[in-house]
């Protein structure tokens, strides 16, 4: 008994110590399936937090103390802990969590409780449509197919394009669709608009019928695995043009899968850690000193998603959540991912980098504005 | 079969309603305990339930949160629609309850579509049917786009509360409890204990075994609807083998055959599991070793084997408590 009071004596005095500071939230899955994007998110939320506190805080001199928990990439566990964030820890803000399922089972949570959230890296366009408390710090998948079209009709000057998709997959269908009507809205032509169906292996008949229409891009968004072999057949038939795709190149078996048959491709992705940017080199420069690692983009992400809720908390000055969600939507703000503002459904409206396919390593390319 | 009514079940279960709903309002439990209560209250009906197939039956089950997920989307298919077809109407509990048993009926189709031809097999066999099932109820929901495919069901109402969550969990386990002490309970065990014996009296095993699954199904539909309208999200990774090996785990660390045993392990595991996020933060805190949340499923993981090295009937082993004790049967 006398030990549980000691005990309790303690905890009271850790919490008036730290009555001052701003807690926030962080929440990514360290373990289970997608533990590396985890770790990523965890170093980069943490990353940014040091900096703001060796600043001297958000606002008023009040640091902040991130209280990160584990989701396993599990939606019954992240709503666990989204609710144990907001109501054990009193959380003023959630940065989390990575992937979509458990998002959205955290983010009614913290619309009912008023608690602004920013995912870093959660892109099913459902997440933000939840409430008006829920952001994200990443594009949704069809602005890739926008990008991509912007990418292919003024760098690559293409004017006439093709498109090759998974009919039974509405990530690759929904940035073909956006291709197209970009490219379109440009001034260009579509040719060829073909679908495959679903774990195909042989896309000869689809290719040969774009090859006929003889397009000077073809716009390939699927993912790594069916992107080297499409990128080997139609190599095989004779196209000698740049292929274009999404973040679902983003592979090191994409090379290995399509050989030298994905040379000339080029694909948008969030962030890469080449750009020349001094904001991005200043951060990779960072993150190999403290964790001996090249940042991937989650890292980058999260980094971002952090700073863009420190940002709002400090401009809103105070904790209040409808004050911080009002600051949320006003934000304009260069972070490592680009120059992010939000769009009136909360998603952000920001830069991509292009990374070409060069001797079988991805390299950096360009930044494309939508 | 005469339904026995536990007259000390149900008063401990309704002390514990009014305890926890008072110190709620008082602020003494948050919203976060109380998640833990409820998610705790599901595991039991998922532990009960399958420790009618696996503990008194005797047969070897890894898919059962293949059923839960069958419960789950089905309600919540049911209720979405119905939600989305008139916003908010006076009689929504009802329709609630309607969705959850719906759920709850169409886990307990399936079970006995999956038991007429796999329980003619025994032992390690089943386990690998009943494995397959799990997996195939789990790519099903994945591959099902009207459900919402890989992203998932959302925009599920919130009406799994405090209250539906412990009548259902209380009604569960009484209807088991019931179950067990019945003459088909008789039988059931009589298989666990010899399966030729029982048949040599005359007991018709594959029945039975049907039964087993068909009730432990049903119950397993109840709580997976009960999960999707509390978290307000159905996601076919919630359902597959890895979560079937939790619920099994309860019930060999509560004793297998004891349903007091699969209660307490229901709760004990869950509240375990929340508490050494909160010990090892407390931990990390108080000394500054960096520890983070991460270790506690390594630690959980010790717990276990140590419950099995020193403990291995479980808890309970195959006894009960006292209070879901019913009177002995002349």
């Amino acid at each position: 008994m006398k030990k549980s009071i000691l005990v309790l004596a303690l905890l009271a005095c850790v919490s008036l110590v730290f009555a001052q500071d701003i807690k926030i939230g962080g929440i990514g899955p360290v373990t289970g399936e997608a533990a590396t994007f985890g770790i990523s998110t965890k170093n980069g939320m943490m990353m940014a937090v040091e900096e703001w506190n060796a600043k001297g805080g958000v606002f008023g001199g009040r640091k902040v103390k991130l209280i990160f928990e584990d989701d396993k990439g599990d939606p019954a566990e992240g709503a666990t802990v989204y609710t144990k964030l907001i109501q054990q820890d009193g959380v003023v803000a959630i940065v989390g969590t990575v992937m979509s399922k458990v998002t959205l089972a955290g983010a009614p949570i913290c619309q009912a409780n008023g608690i602004p959230m920013i995912s870093p890296t959660s892109t099913n366009e459902k997440v933000t449509l939840v409430g008006d408390y829920i952001f994200r710090a990443c594009f949704i998948d069809p602005f890739q197919g926008t990008v991509g079209a912007n990418f292919a009709y003024n760098d690559l000057k293409a004017r006439a394009a093709a498109a090759i998709f998974d009919l039974g997959n509405d990530y690759t269908k929904g940035l073909a669709e956006n291709f197209k009507k970009q490219f379109e809205k440009l001034g260009g032509k579509v040719v060829a608009f073909e679908g495959h169906p679903s774990g195909a292996t042989d896309f000869k008949a689809q290719l040969t019928k774009i090859l006929q229409a003889k397009p000077d891009v073809i716009y390939i968004p699927d993912y790594y695995n069916d992107v080297g072999l499409i990128a080997k057949q139609v190599r095989e038939l004779g196209f000698k043009g740049p292929l274009v795709g999404g973040d679902g190149w983003d592979s090191p078996d994409l090379v290995k899968i399509g050989g030298t048959a994905v040379e000339n491709g080029f694909f948008t992705n969030h962030y890469s850690s080449e750009d020349t940017r001094p904001i991005v080199q200043d951060f990779v420069k960072k993150y190999k000193a403290k964790y001996g690692a090249e940042p991937d983009a989650l890292a980058a992400l999260a980094y971002d998603a952090m700073y863009i809720m420190l940002d709002a908390i400090r401009r809103a000055g105070t904790t209040k959540g409808s004050a911080i969600r009002d600051a949320l939507k006003t934000t304009d703000l260069n972070v490592v991912s680009g120059r992010v503002k939000f769009d009136e459904n909360r998603n952000p409206i920001k830069s991509a980098v292009i990374i070409e396919i060069k001797n079988g390593k991805p390299v950096y390319r360009t930044t494309v504005n939508p | 079969m005469k339904l026995q009514k536990f007259p000390r079940f149900l008063a401990v279960v309704i002390l514990f309603y009014a305890v926890i709903e008072i110190l709620f309002k008082l602020d003494v439990v948050n919203g976060y305990l109380l998640h833990i209560i409820n998610l705790s209250l599901i595991y039991v009906i998922l532990a009960t339930s399958l420790n009618l197939i696996n503990g008194i039956t005797g047969q070897f089950s890894l898919g059962h949160m293949g059923f839960a997920g069958v419960g789950a989307y089905v309600s919540a298919a049911l209720s979405t629609l119905v939600f989305k077809l008139s916003p908010s109407k006076p009689g929504d509990m009802l329709v609630f309850v309607g969705c959850i048993v719906a759920g709850g009926l169409a886990a307990a189709v399936v079970g006995l579509l999956i038991g007429f031809p796999s329980l003619r097999l025994k032992g390690d066999y089943l386990a690998i049917v009943t494995l397959g099932f799990g997996e195939i109820i789990r790519t099903a929901f994945n591959n099902l786009d009207v459900v919402g495919g890989p992203r998932g069901l959302l925009g599920i109402p919130k009406f799994s509360n405090f209250t539906t969550i412990i009548i259902a969990s209380a009604l569960s386990v009484v209807v088991i409890r019931n179950l067990i002490q019945s003459s088909h309970g008789r039988a059931m065990l009589s298989i666990r204990e010899n399966e030729v014996a029982a048949e040599l009296v005359g007991i018709d095993t594959t029945r039975y075994k049907v039964m087993a699954f068909t009730f432990g199904a049903f119950f397993a539909g109840i709580a997976g609807g009960l999960l999707a309208h509390l978290i307000q999200l159905a996601h076919p990774t919630q359902f597959g083998f890895i979560k079937s090996v939790e619920v099994l785990i309860m019930i060999y660390a509560g004793g297998v055959g004891s349903i007091t045993g699969s209660i307490l392990a229901a709760f004990g595991l869950t509240f375990l599991s929340e508490g050494l996020r909160l010990g090892i933060r407390s931990l990390a805190d108080a000394t500054g070793l960096p520890i983070g949340g991460e270790w506690r499923m390594v630690i959980y993981a010790l717990l276990l084997i140590f419950i099995m090295l020193f403990r291995n009937e479980g808890l309970m082993g195959t006894k009960e408590s006292k209070i879901i004790e019913l009177p002995e049967v002349e």
